[in-house]
């Protein structure tokens, strides 16, 4: 090897060297920066990508769906926490609205409101919306809330530490620290058996059909139609979070 | 009825109007006031302690290392109530070893660290560094080792060690700033952008954040100062007590003028938000931000420190009000993080209505525990002050 090439190979490597680290030095000053991209990221893959539509014009407050939750999750039989939970809208002919949900609907409702003063009333099923750009998994310190590569937000227990964080994201108030497990607990969209191809026990509860749930990228699918069938909107739009719970014929009076 | 639930079957009682059921008992309780507010503490004495060294303020020397001291007392103690709050505190260490990218409470573990270790911690060795080495050598039995231990070896007293010592300590400060209020902006970051929570998502949280901590650690600095030399039976510095007045003055006037531009926004904004906000400063929080933050934190020192811009009265005079304004300020910026942290968690994301907040007296998160939390960095301070005395540092 002759000097000339014996250094121009010196300068090769010298130059490959001082990419690599530069490129290294770049990427991990960047990297961090990605953080700040949470609430724009797209999902990913083709597989399913679960979704759910709730017609508020079907629920009849029978709250068969909050009960099967607590007994399907585990949910302590208390009447402040809940993974899902009815609320009853009464818009006054005066304009006040009253919203109730005594024990989560569980036990049924009663009207407080007489009736010449009623001008409209509706339940509205509530649980954790799915978000696709979900607030909560965002701001969660150690990464104990995540998303399934199928849509869902999960809480992994055994890694949470409880600060709380995540329940002060979540516009939905959907989230609550599990008064014994001392973790996050929120609506799993019951993992547990929709990988196993069963329906959510609140959907399968449900009398009326109030619930459907179902794979957003299947066209063809129920949910997809029932979509496309109805005009359909999500609670508190203006938080951006991709929520991928719909609601037809929801009410602007609805939070 | 099982006892874990007794409080909180009390509070549905108490509810107001319609929250969601989840809302019935607070996630973040006093303890989560603490943390920014001892945090503060410790970026607003640092911020007066480096207001002295960078622009060499005479009359605030005296305060110099008492400053420094104070701030490393609470910064000690600082993530301490918020990892006895955690509902698996064993598991506080997961924050640092697999931080969350997305999530502004991961990097607080860092900011910290590099504020403790880097910022603070070398401040203060290189302050103190020549008088280990003196006192290594005037001291006997165990404390001639400790004081030898603590020089870490460099035991050089020339004027040339003496000189690299100011530089670096210099260097230190001027990075410190900007550090401090890093810390601190970001504590308010943590609050400011929750965007479910209306009364925390404001872009001026972190600055209104920032300002009420030099206020707090401007006001600690007061205390301590007069404290120290009450304690040490030595006259207090009437130009040093002055100085630390009008700098506590100017803050205060841009901290009110901050948060009161916040407020005067969501008032004339008056988005959907507004009713319910508007229900909780006029009824929950009247007294912990009516009487307490503003009039008694904020108002009455403004007039005073103000008064005292234009017309001294006698040193005695001065010395009491002056003392009183520390424990006013500092109560004030307490319940301005009060404030924050449980105002808005009072009423319901649904924005429907309110819970309420039952401060328990023992327990994991009560009244005790968050007692024990704010007295511990004054007993720190205490052996800080025995084993470094400020007062016998050599002048240099």
């Amino acid at each position: 090897m002759n000097l000339k090439t014996e250094k121009s190979s010196r300068r090769k490597f010298l130059n490959t060297v001082a990419l690599l680290t530069g490129g290294l030095l770049v990427s991990s000053v960047t990297k961090p920066f990605n953080g700040l991209l949470a609430a724009s990221n797209k999902p990913e893959g083709n597989g399913p990508w679960y979704g759910i539509g709730i017609d508020i014009e079907k629920c009849i407050g029978c709250g068969r769906c909050a009960n099967a939750c607590k007994e399907e999750n585990d949910v302590p039989r208390v009447p402040f926490y809940f993974r899902s939970w009815v609320e009853q809208y009464t818009i006054k002919n005066d304009g006040e609205i009253i919203v109730e949900s005594p024990n989560g609907g569980i036990d049924g409702f009663t009207q407080s409101v007489p009736d010449e003063d009623i001008f409209k009333s509706f339940f509205v099923p509530k649980m954790c919306n799915h978000c696709s750009k979900p607030p909560c998994v965002q701001v969660c310190p150690v990464g104990a809330t995540f998303e399934t590569k199928e849509g869902v937000v999960l809480v992994d227990s055994n890694y949470c530490i409880g600060c709380g964080y995540c329940v002060q994201a979540c516009p939905y108030g959907c989230r609550y620290i599990h008064p014994e497990k001392k973790t996050a607990d929120k609506c799993s969209l019951c993992y547990h058996r929709i990988s196993k191809g069963i329906a959510p026990a609140c959907m399968e509860i449900c009398p009326n059909d109030a619930r459907i749930f179902g794979n957003l990228r299947d066209k063809e699918g129920e949910l997809v139609k029932f979509l496309k069938e109805h005009t359909c909107h999500v609670l508190k739009p203006e938080m951006n979070t991709g929520s991928k719970l719909f609601y037809n014929a929801l009410n602007q009076e609805v939070k | 009825m099982d006892p874990r639930y007794e409080a909180l079957y009390e509070a549905l009682k108490n509810v107001h109007g319609y929250i969601y059921p989840n809302e019935i008992s607070l996630t973040w309780s006093i303890l989560i006031v603490e943390y920014p507010y001892i945090t503060g503490l410790v970026a607003g004495a640092f911020i007066l302690a480096s207001l002295n060294r960078v622009f060499k303020i005479k009359a605030l020397e005296p305060t110099y290392i008492i400053s420094l001291l104070t701030a490393f007392a609470f910064l000690l103690v600082a993530t301490m109530p918020l990892i006895s709050h955690l509902g698996k505190p064993l598991r506080f260490w997961e924050i640092m070893i697999t931080p969350h990218s997305t999530s502004a409470m991961a990097i607080f573990g860092f900011v910290y660290l590099w504020y403790l270790m880097i910022v603070l911690l070398l401040e203060i060795w290189f302050d103190y560094r020549y008088d280990f080495v003196i006192w290594s050598r005037e001291k006997k039995g165990v404390m001639k080792y400790v004081y030898k231990i603590l020089t870490l070896g460099a035991m050089g007293t020339s004027e040339k060690d003496l000189k690299w010592d100011k530089k670096i300590g210099y260097f230190i400060t001027v990075v410190g700033i900007p550090s401090a209020f890093l810390l601190h902006g970001y504590v308010g970051f943590i609050f400011g952008s929750v965007k479910a929570n209306p009364w925390w998502s404001s872009v001026m949280m972190p600055v209104i954040f920032l300002f009420s901590a030099m206020v707090s650690g401007i006001a600690l600095v007061l205390f301590v100062y007069m404290g120290i030399n009450f304690i040490r039976k030595k006259v207090q510095n009437m130009p040093t007590l002055d100085s630390i007045g009008k700098y506590l003055f100017y803050i205060l006037i841009i901290d009110f003028t901050l948060e009161s531009l916040d407020q005067i926004h969501r008032i004339y904004e008056a988005n959907e938000s507004f009713e319910i906000i508007s229900m909780l400063v006029s009824g929950k929080l009247f007294f912990t931000l009516g009487i307490m933050q503003v009039t008694v934190g904020t108002l009455i020192p403004l007039l005073i420190l103000g008064l005292f811009q234009f017309f001294k009265p006698a040193d005695k005079i001065r010395k009491i009000a002056y003392f009183i304004i520390s424990i006013f300020v500092l109560t004030g910026v307490f319940f301005m993080r009060w404030n924050v942290v449980i105002g808005g968690q009072l009423f319901s994301k649904s924005l429907h209505g309110f819970t309420t907040y039952n401060l328990g007296f023992g327990g994991q998160e009560g009244f005790l525990m968050a007692l024990f939390w704010m007295i511990i960095p004054f007993g720190i301070l205490a052996f800080l002050l025995w084993l470094l005395p400020p007062w016998k540092k050599t002048v240099h």
